[in-house]
């Protein structure tokens, strides 16, 4: 069974109306696919753009919705505060009931730094070892209630058992953060992180993704995608975790014909360009060859492309008994086959 | 309508506060549902929009409260991010306001006034910011800058971060392009250009929510509502002199500002019904573990030995305590402590009785047509402009008073029947942002000011 993701980011500016960003997750959900990513950044948007809303904002809005589609919004952690990034994403996946997850990136520019003037733009090797240090702040924010810390006890008067609260008392090169969250443990435990990763990636965005990333969307040309992948497994398990436990999902640029433009240069590298149903053909051997788990798609033209996906490529994908016809569980770790973890700060039942 | 010296009736304002995590919001209560559920906020917000209200309120904690070190585990813990939560109501309500509580301590303008206007552009102009400054340094453990601002500072920080935040919000207009800002001050030196174009309301809503005279300076300069906690007659009327007079120094009008004090209101069929029901609900926001804890953030010092049901304690508070952070500070002790056991004594009261005498009293007791008149009397008697009310239950708290108190208070003519405009600012009658006057009376926007 494939795991299949879109990416909603439109090049012309994600400054759409709600109703419109409605319509599109909708859309997704009709096609029961596993969930949707929104990119955000800071940097000015470029010029001619419609703007650029905030992308957790835009996945809360649409989440009452829908039901069933995961909701991927990105979150920078460069000039950023974990702690309100953890409780933002712990909110998004309580409004969702259980869909949220986390497409970790950083602010590289000058043009960022400036815009917060706390400090100067850093190599990028050092902004993504921060955004490891804030993506462990954000697990142990996640884990610092236990899932049955509310008791209610009348008796007592207590409204919380404060011994399932833990303080995560983080310390790191960038900031330091003690806890507990504010919020309780969200409804998946931790909504699962993804991190978007190429070969030309600095060591310190591969092993982010090897020791925090429950969803990896991995770049890689046709003939390298197999090698990357098991390179990434490999990664996983000297990180000392089960490299079955993370979802690799391939990414591929996709041009169903949805862009209303003539016709442009050719797909980028590793793209595609052509029928929704030579798209299903193209899906289901790439993956067979790679081993990945599924595929995160980006389009130049996301509204009409998305609709192509749905009703073009998915039918035959499900003909061939490769993609779900409706949806099983309800969180978005149901639909990746992610189990929901305990706390790290649970003791075991003696 | 006319009341009072002549002039037309003012119309009630009321806003709906998401009960809080404090001993106000009574969890023991069969009816009492969840504080986290996305459906308990759904469901309060959508009565605040069935009884035509203004806006739903969330406030802010950053950091659990302790006691000697420990996770305070009386009262309600725990509680969404407000922007988000807010952003995922918008779909579930199409006309209410929706205010969020956010530290301008803890955050930075580029992000927060960027979230603002997203909220502002996915709601169709209904988003309002509660600036609040509580910056301890117990807070600041859980963020970068650590640390501390002295109380002074709290508020400059404050104003020059709204300043930049609407400077923002004024470099797109409609029709574009946007200009960068540059901003150089005490507390921020930032060069951002705006991700979005001006949203709905060009400005989302400014609330404020502090009581010192510095406070009450950064309100009349900048707010356009005040979230006040003078909720009897007489403190209110003398609180809203005070804060409504200070406008004219700033270029602005009365009507500029709304001051809409905290209030909680229980209802019954008789008077003696809704008395009898309000010490019911007293008694179990005070739970005698309660007034222990109560009484031990007067007294700074553990009182744990003493019996909740017996008399005060014969020691003396100490001043300079740390047995409880995250509250506000306790101010003289040793005043407050005097003054609560010569009531005690006065009344032969137990501790337990003693709290729940001074900290509990609802604002509004009565049939619905007492509490509609109540209401509609404080306004029109100026000790408020409306009022943010606090239900002690999640989520149906506000059920009785929509069905009920609502249609009294529209029958008077003192609140509005329907909603007549779509954005939070139409709602509660203020004028379109300086920057963007033009922009709302449907030109492109004017230039915003320099920063
Ligand atoms: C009615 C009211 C509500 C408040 N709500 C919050 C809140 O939700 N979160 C918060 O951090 N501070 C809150 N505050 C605290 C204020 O932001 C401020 O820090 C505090 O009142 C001290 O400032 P002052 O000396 O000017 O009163 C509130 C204050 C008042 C009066």
């Amino acid at each position: 069974m494939l795991t299949l993701s879109f990416a909603l980011d439109d090049p012309a500016g994600n400054a759409h109306s709600a109703a419109r960003w409605t319509d599109l997750v909708r859309r997704a959900e009709r096609g029961a696919l596993d969930f949707v990513t929104l990119g955000d950044s800071f940097a000015p948007p470029p010029p001619g753009s419609a703007g650029r809303l905030d992308a957790v904002a835009v996945l809360a809005r649409v989440a009452p919705a829908t039901r069933h589609l995961g909701l991927v919004p990105t979150v920078t952690t460069t000039h950023t505060e974990p702690f309100h990034t953890a409780s933002a994403l712990a909110t998004l996946d309580f409004v969702s009931e259980g869909r949220a997850g986390w497409l970790v990136d950083v602010s590289r520019g000058e043009a960022e730094a400036a815009a917060f003037g706390r400090k100067p733009a850093a190599p990028e090797a050092e902004l993504w070892a921060e955004a490891a240090d804030a993506a462990e702040v954000a697990a142990r924010l996640w884990d610092s209630w236990e899932d049955d810390a509310e008791i209610r006890d009348v008796a007592t008067g207590r409204f919380v058992d404060r011994d399932k609260l833990h303080y995560i008392d983080f310390e790191g090169r960038w900031f330091r953060v003690r806890g507990p969250s504010i919020v309780p443990r969200p409804p998946q435990g931790r909504p699962p992180v993804a991190v978007a990763l190429g070969a030309e990636d600095p060591a310190a965005r591969h092993e982010l993704a090897a020791r925090h990333a429950d969803l990896v969307l991995l770049a890689a040309d046709a003939g390298d995608a197999r090698r990357a992948t098991v390179a990434l497994r490999e990664r996983v398990a000297a990180a000392g975790r089960d490299p079955e436990a993370v979802r690799v999902l391939l990414r591929l640029a996709v041009d169903l014909g949805g862009a209303e433009r003539p016709p442009g240069p050719p797909a980028p590298a590793a793209g595609f360009r052509g029928s929704p149903a030579g798209l299903a053909a193209l899906l289901a051997a790439r993956q067979a060859e790679s081993g990945a788990d599924g595929f995160h798609l980006t389009s130049a033209a996301p509204a009409a492309d998305l609709a192509a996906l749905v009703e073009g490529t998915l039918p035959p994908l499900r003909a061939r008994g490769l993609f779900r016809t409706e949806y099983r569980g309800r969180t978005l770790r149901d639909h990746l086959g992610l189990p929901r973890p305990a706390s790290r700060y649970a003791k075991e039942a003696p | 309508m006319t009341a009072g010296q002549g002039r037309p009736r003012k119309r009630v304002h009321l806003a709906a506060h998401f009960p809080g995590v404090n001993n106000t919001t009574v969890w023991s209560d069969p009816e009492s549902g969840s504080q986290i559920a996305f459906s308990s906020f759904r469901h309060l917000a959508r009565t605040a929009e069935r009884g035509r209200f203004d806006f739903f309120f969330l406030a802010e904690g950053l950091r659990l409260r302790e006691r000697g070190g420990r996770i305070h585990d009386l009262d309600v813990v725990g509680r969404p991010e407000s922007l988000t939560v807010l952003a995922a109501l918008a779909a579930v309500t199409s006309r209410l306001g929706l205010a969020a509580t956010v530290n301008a301590t803890f955050n930075e303008p580029a992000e927060l006034a960027r979230r603002l206007a997203s909220l502002d552009h996915l709601s169709g102009g209904r988003a309002a910011w509660n600036v609040v400054t509580s910056s301890d340094a117990f807070t600041g453990e859980n963020f970068r800058r650590g640390g501390y601002l002295d109380h002074a500072d709290r508020y400059r920080r404050a104003a020059e971060f709204v300043e930049v935040a609407r400077a923002l919000w004024d470099s797109w207009p409609a029709g574009g392009p946007p200009r960068t800002v540059g901003h150089r001050g005490p507390q921020f030196a930032v060069e951002a250009t705006a991700s979005l174009p001006r949203s709905p309301q060009g400005h989302p809503v400014i609330i404020q929510a502090g009581d010192s005279d510095e406070g009450r300076e950064f309100a009349a300069a900048t707010a356009d509502v005040v979230f006040s906690r003078h909720g009897t007659l007489e403190e209110g009327r003398a609180f809203y002199a005070d804060v409504k007079r200070r406008l004219a120094a700033h270029g602005r009008s009365p009507a500029d500002l709304k001051i809409m004090p905290g209030a909680t209101f229980v209802l019954g069929d008789t008077e003696e019904e809704a008395a009898e029901r309000a010490a019911g609900i007293r008694r179990r926001q005070v739970s005698p573990q309660t007034a222990i804890a109560t009484l031990e953030r007067v007294w700074g010092r553990d009182l744990s030995a003493y019996d909740p049901e017996g008399p005060l304690p014969e020691v003396d508070p100490v001043p300079d305590s740390d047995l409880v952070q995250g509250w506000a500070h306790a101010g003289d002790r040793f005043g407050v402590a005097a003054q609560w056991r010569a009531r005690a004594e006065e009344r032969k009261l137990s501790i337990r009785e003693l709290v729940i005498e001074l900290t509990g009293r609802q604002s509004f007791i009565g049939t619905p047509a007492t509490v509609a008149a109540a209401i509609d009397e404080f306004v029109q008697a100026d000790a408020a402009d409306g009022f943010i009310l606090v239900p002690h239950l999640t989520p149906g708290g506000l059920d009785e008073f929509v069905d009920r108190v609502v249609p009294l208070l529209q029958e008077r003519g003192a609140f509005r029947a329907d909603y007549e405009g779509g954005t939070l600012r139409h709602h509660l009658g203020l004028p379109a942002p300086r920057g963007t006057r033009a922009a709302a009376d449907g030109e492109l926007a004017a230039p915003g000011r320099p920063s």
